[in-house]
C-alpha cells in the first residue's frame, strides 16, 4: 500500500510565498491573541489558586453550584462542566490559595451537598500558593530555554559536522544571556526569565547567521514557529497553560525537529549525489522524495495522540490537543519553513 | 547465522530481564496481592494521581524560629539581670531579630558588659550609644547562627512530621526536604485530607500560662490591654449542634511551662462524661516545674494553651505533684487521638504553611488508569492494524518490535523504580506512536531501495544503513527534550518524562537491533525473490 506515489513531484518551494503569508499571519494572530488575552492564561499551576473537581450524584445546574460556593466564601469561582454531561461533574476554579487551606475540601463539599441536596465527592483537589506558581512558571520557561539551547548545539553540530563552531555558538549564546541578566539585574528590570528568553532566540538566531549554520537556522526556527503557533492556538481558544502542557511543547520541540531532521538528511544526501542542479532543484527533489515518510511519522503519531485527545479523559485532554496542533504544525513548517529558510541562505550568501 | 548469533543473545537477553522485573507486577494485579511476592520483588510504582492520595509542599517560617529563639535570649537576659540584681530600663526585642538593652549607671554598665562577655557570647553587637550615664545597646544573632537556626528549624520539622505520620499510620509515604525551607509529602491512600493536613501543618506548641485575673476582660477586649498580657480564644465546638463557641481569656504573656518537658501522651476516656481526653505526663524537670507552679498558684486559673489557643483554664485546687495533666477540650475520639500524636512527636520549631496541595481520590485515580489502559490499548491496535495494512510482512516485524517495546517500558519502569503517572501513560501512548516512526524511516528507505532495482538482501542492508543516522538524530532530540523536562518537571509531569525517555531508548534499540535480526532471520540462507514491505 502506498498513500504518496513514489514518482510524485510536487513543486513544494514554488509554493514558498504563499506558506511564507500563511506562517506569517498565523504568528501575526498569535501575537495578537496574546496581546488581547494579555498574555497566555495560567492555569492554577502557574498563577496560583484552587481547583476542585466535584462529582454530585445527580444533575444540578450551575446557578445551584455557584449559591453552594457562596455559603462556603468563594463567590468568585468559576465552575466548569467536566468531561460528560451525564457525570455530572464539574471544575471549580478560584484564584484563593490561603496558607492553611484547612477544611476547605470539606467545607466546599458540605456546602456543595446541602445546596444541591445530592451527594457530593470531592475527587480532585489542588492549591498552588502564589509563590509556587511563581517557581514553576519560571522552572517551566528554564526548561524551554534549556531544550532549545541543547537541540541548537545538537543541531548545529551534526548538521555542518561543526562541533567545534557549535561550541562557540554555545558558549557566545551563554555569556550573552549571562550579559543581559546582568544588565537587567545592574539596572534594576525585574523583567523575568521570559526577556531572557527573547534575547537568547535573537543571539542564536543571529549567531546562526554570523557562522554561517544554515541548517540550524532552519530547524530552530521551525522549531520556534512550531511553539509559537501552539501557544497562539491555546491562546485564541482561551484553554489554560498547564504543567502537562509545558510537557506537551518540549515534546513539540522534540518531535517537530524529526521531520525536519528527514528532509535535511536527504537534501544533504542529494547535494553531493546532483552537484549540477540549482539549490532550489534539489531541495524540491528531497522533500518530494522524503513526503511520503514525512506524512507517515506523523500520521501513526497523530492516531495515537487522537486516541487520548477521545478516550483518555479530561485531564489530559488538553495535553493530547497540544500534541494534535504540535504535530500537524511540525509536519507543515518541515516542508514549508525549514526548506525555504535553507533556500533563502543560499540566495544571500554564495556559498551552500 | 553466526555472523549475528551473539546479537541475538544480547537481545533475548535484554528481553528476559524485561520480562523479570514485569512479572511481580502481573503476579500481583492477578492475585490482588499488595506487594510483589515474586523475585526480584520490584514492581512498577503507580503516582498519587493514579493510585490517588496527597501531595503537599510545606514551607517551614524559618523567619519565625529565629524570631522566637531571639526571644527565648531576651528573656532569659531578663531572668539573669533579675537574678544578679543588676537594674536595666528594659531589655526587649525589637526589628523581630534583634534585641535592645537599655541600663543605667556606671556599674551596673560594667557588670551587664561582664554578664554579656560570659553568659550570651554569641551575640553580635549592632551598635551602642551612651548617653551621659545610660547604655543602650543593640544586639542580634550573627549570620552564620542565623544561617544554622533556619537549617535547623527546617531539619527539626521534617523530623516531626515524619514522626507524626509514622505513628498516624500511612503506607509508603514519602517525606523529604525540597530545597532549603520546603519540605515535600506524598501520602498515597489517604482518604480523609483535612484530618492529615491537621496533624502534618498544627506547630503544636503547648504552653502552661496563668490567668490575668486582675483585669477585666471586656476592657482588655476594647483595647486596655495591660502590658505582659494577652487576650486568647477559647473556641468550643458542639459535636452534634456543629455551633462554635468562642471565648476570650486575658492570659499573662509569660509561658510557665511548655511542650519541651513532655514525655508522654495518651487519649483517655473520662469516665464521668465518656468524653475523650488527652493525659499528659512531664518528664522529672518538668514535674518538678509543675509541681512549683501548682504550689505557687494555687485558686488562680492556669491556661492550657495550644498553638495560641485556649484549650481549657481550669482553677488550680491544690499542688499538684507526680507531673501529670490533661487537656480537655470536647474532643471527638478522632481529634484527640490526632492530639496526642502531635504532642508525643512533640512541637514544630517553627510554623509551616501549606504552600502546594493535589490531592486525588482513589475513584478518579482507578478512572485514569481505565481510560489510560483503554487509550494505550485502541491506540496500540490502530497503529499496528495500520502497518500491517500498510507494509504488510514487513510491518508485522514492526509490531512485533513495537510489542517489545511497550514491554522494555515496563521492565524499565520496574528496574528503575520509577513511578507511573497519568502523564506517564500519556507518554506511553505517545511512544507507540512514535516508535513505528523509526521503522517506517526504514522501510521507506527500503522500498526506495528496491524501487532502484536492488535485491531484497541488499535493499535492506542499505536501508538500514542509511535511515539510521537520521533514526538517531530524530530520537536524540526528542530525548535532549524529555531529559530537560525531567530535570525541570515535577510530580506527575516528570513521569512523563520518564517513560517518553524510556520510551525513546527502547524503540532505538528494537527498531535498530531487533526489527533487523528479524529481516536478517528471513533472509539469511534463503533466496528471497520478493520482500513482504
Amino acid at each position: 500500500m502506498q498513500f504518496v506515489k513514489s514518482d510524485i513531484n510536487f513543486d513544494f518551494i514554488g509554493k514558498k510565498q504563499s506558506a511564507f503569508i500563511l506562517s506569517l499571519l498565523m504568528i501575526a494572530i498569535t501575537l495578537a491573541s496574546l496581546a488581547i488575552h494579555k498574555g497566555p492564561r495560567y492555569g492554577i499551576d502557574f498563577a496560583g489558586g484552587t481547583l476542585i473537581q466535584a462529582k454530585f450524584s445527580s444533575t444540578v445546574d450551575l446557578n445551584t453550584i455557584q449559591a453552594g460556593l457562596k455559603t462556603a466564601g468563594l463567590e468568585n469561582s468559576s465552575v466548569q462542566l467536566f468531561g460528560d454531561s451525564a457525570a455530572n461533574e464539574y471544575l471549580i476554579r478560584t484564584e484563593r490559595s490561603e496558607k492553611k487551606s484547612e477544611g476547605l475540601s470539606s467545607k466546599v463539599s458540605a456546602a456543595l451537598a446541602e445546596a444541591s441536596g445530592a451527594t457530593v465527592e470531592i475527587s480532585r483537589f489542588e492549591m498552588v500558593g502564589p509563590q509556587v506558581g511563581k517557581d514553576l512558571r519560571e522552572k517551566a520557561l528554564k526548561a524551554m530555554f534549556f531544550a532549545l539551547l541543547f537541540i541548537t548545539i545538537y543541531i548545529s553540530g551534526r548538521f555542518e559536522s561543526e562541533w567545534i563552531k557549535s561550541g562557540i555558538m554555545a558558549g557566545l549564546l551563554i555569556s550573552a544571556v549571562v550579559f543581559a541578566h546582568n544588565i537587567f539585574a545592574y539596572f534594576k528590570w525585574d523583567v523575568g526569565i521570559g526577556y531572557l528568553i527573547a534575547v537568547a532566540l535573537i543571539v542564536t538566531l543571529a549567531l546562526f547567521w554570523v557562522l554561517q549554520l544554515k541548517y540550524a537556522m532552519g530547524a530552530i526556527v521551525a522549531l520556534i514557529h512550531d511553539v509559537m503557533i501552539t501557544i497562539g492556538v491555546f491562546s485564541i481558544l482561551d484553554l489554560e497553560f498547564t504543567l502537562p502542557i509545558i510537557a506537551a511543547l518540549l515534546t513539540i520541540i522534540g518531535y517537530s525537529l524529526n521531520d525536519t531532521i528527514i528532509v535535511f538528511d536527504r537534501i544533504r544526501e542529494n547535494l553531493k549525489k546532483y552537484r549540477k542542479e540549482s539549490s532550489a532543484v534539489i531541495i524540491n527533489k528531497s522533500i518530494n522524495e522524503t513526503i511520503s515518510r514525512t506524512i507517515l511519522t506523523s500520521l501513526t503519531t497523530l492516531m495515537v495522540v487522537i486516541t487520548l485527545f477521545f478516550l483518555g479523559g479530561g485531564i489530559i485532554h488538553d495535553f493530547a490537543f497540544a500534541m494534535i496542533i504540535g504535530v500537524l504544525i511540525g509536519t507543515y513548517s518541515s516542508i514549508f519553513v525549514a526548506s525555504p529558510i535553507l533556500l533563502a541562505w543560499q540566495k544571500t550568501s554564495a556559498k551552500f | 547465522m553466526k555472523k549475528f548469533s551473539w546479537k541475538i543473545g544480547v537481545v533475548a537477553a535484554i528481553i528476559i530481564i524485561a520480562f523479570i522485573y514485569i512479572l511481580p507486577t502481573i503476579g500481583m494485579v492477578l492475585k490482588g496481592e499488595t506487594e510483589p511476592g515474586l523475585w526480584p520483588h520490584k514492581k512498577i510504582n503507580l503516582g498519587l494521581d493514579l493510585q490517588g492520595g496527597m501531595h503537599l509542599i510545606l514551607e517551614v517560617d524559618t523567619d519565625k524560629a529565629v524570631e522566637s529563639t531571639v526571644e527565648r535570649i531576651s528573656q532569659e537576659m531578663r531572668s539573669l539581670l533579675k537574678k544578679k540584681h543588676i537594674r536595666h530600663g528594659g531589655v526587649d526585642r525589637i526589628e523581630t531579630v534583634k534585641i535592645e538593652a537599655k541600663i543605667s549607671g556606671s556599674e551596673n554598665i560594667d557588670r551587664f558588659r561582664k554578664l554579656l562577655d560570659e553568659d550570651f557570647k554569641e551575640l553580635r553587637i549592632v551598635s551602642e550609644n551612651t548617653d551621659a550615664d545610660a547604655l543602650t545597646i543593640i544586639l542580634d544573632l550573627p549570620d552564620e547562627e542565623t544561617a544554622y537556626i533556619k537549617k535547623s528549624a527546617a531539619e527539626q520539622a521534617l523530623e516531626k512530621i515524619r514522626n507524626r505520620i509514622d505513628q498516624f499510620g500511612v503506607s509508603e509515604p514519602d517525606i523529604r526536604n525540597q530545597g532549603e525551607r520546603r519540605i515535600l509529602i506524598q501520602l498515597p491512600g489517604v482518604k480523609d485530607t483535612d484530618r492529615a493536613k491537621d496533624l502534618i501543618g498544627k506547630t503544636a506548641l503547648l504552653e502552661f500560662k496563668l490567668l490575668n485575673e486582675t483585669h477585666d476582660v471586656d476592657a482588655a477586649l476594647k483595647g486596655d490591654i495591660p502590658p505582659g498580657s494577652e487576650i486568647l480564644y477559647q473556641i468550643k465546638k458542639d459535636p452534634n449542634t456543629k455551633r462554635v463557641q468562642k471565648t476570650p481569656f486575658l492570659v499573662k504573656k509569660r509561658t510557665l511551662l511548655s511542650g519541651d518537658y513532655l514525655t508522654e501522651a495518651r487519649v483517655q476516656i473520662d469516665n464521668q462524661y465518656n468524653e475523650p481526653h488527652v493525659s499528659i505526663k512531664f518528664n522529672k524537670k518538668g514535674g518538678r516545674l509543675f509541681e512549683r507552679i501548682t504550689a505557687e498558684n494555687v485558686k488562680k486559673r492556669l491556661a492550657i494553651v495550644l498553638d495560641d489557643r485556649i484549650y481549657s483554664a481550669p482553677v488550680i485546687q491544690e499542688k499538684i505533684s507526680g507531673g501529670e495533666a490533661r487537656i480537655t477540650g470536647r474532643f471527638t475520639h478522632e481529634e484527640a487521638h490526632d492530639l496526642a500524636i502531635i504532642l508525643r512527636a512533640g512541637a514544630l520549631p517553627a510554623p509551616v504553611n501549606i504552600i502546594e496541595e493535589r490531592t486525588v481520590g482513589p475513584s478518579l485515580g482507578i478512572e485514569s488508569i481505565r481510560k489510560g489502559i483503554l487509550s494505550i490499548m485502541v491506540g496500540g491496535i490502530l497503529v499496528i492494524v495500520f502497518m500491517v495494512i500498510y507494509y504488510k510482512g514487513a510491518g508485522l516485524i514492526a509490531d512485533i518490535a513495537l510489542i517489545l517495546n511497550i514491554i522494555l517500558i515496563a521492565g524499565g519502569l520496574a528496574a528503575f523504580q520509577a513511578t507511573l503517572t497519568l502523564p506517564g501513560i500519556a507518554g506511553i501512548i505517545l511512544t507507540i506512536g512514535m516508535a513505528v516512526d523509526a521503522n517506517v524511516l526504514i522501510f521507506e528507505r527500503i522500498r526506495e531501495e528496491m524501487r532502484l532495482g536492488r535485491t531484497p538482501r541488499s535493499a535492506v542492508d542499505a536501508g538500514y544503513e542509511r535511515a539510521t543516522l537520521t533514526i538517531l538524530d530524530a530520537n536524540v532530540t526528542t530525548l535532549i527534550a524529555a531529559l530537560v523536562l525531567f530535570q525541570f518537571g515535577t510530580g506527575a509531569v516528570k513521569g512523563f518524562a520518564v517513560t517518553l525517555s524510556l520510551g525513546v531508548l527502547a524503540s532505538l534499540f528494537t527498531a535498530l537491533f531487533v526489527s533487523r535480526m528479524i529481516f536478517d532471520y528471513f533472509l539469511s540462507g534463503r533466496k528471497i525473490k520478493q520482500l513482504s514491505i
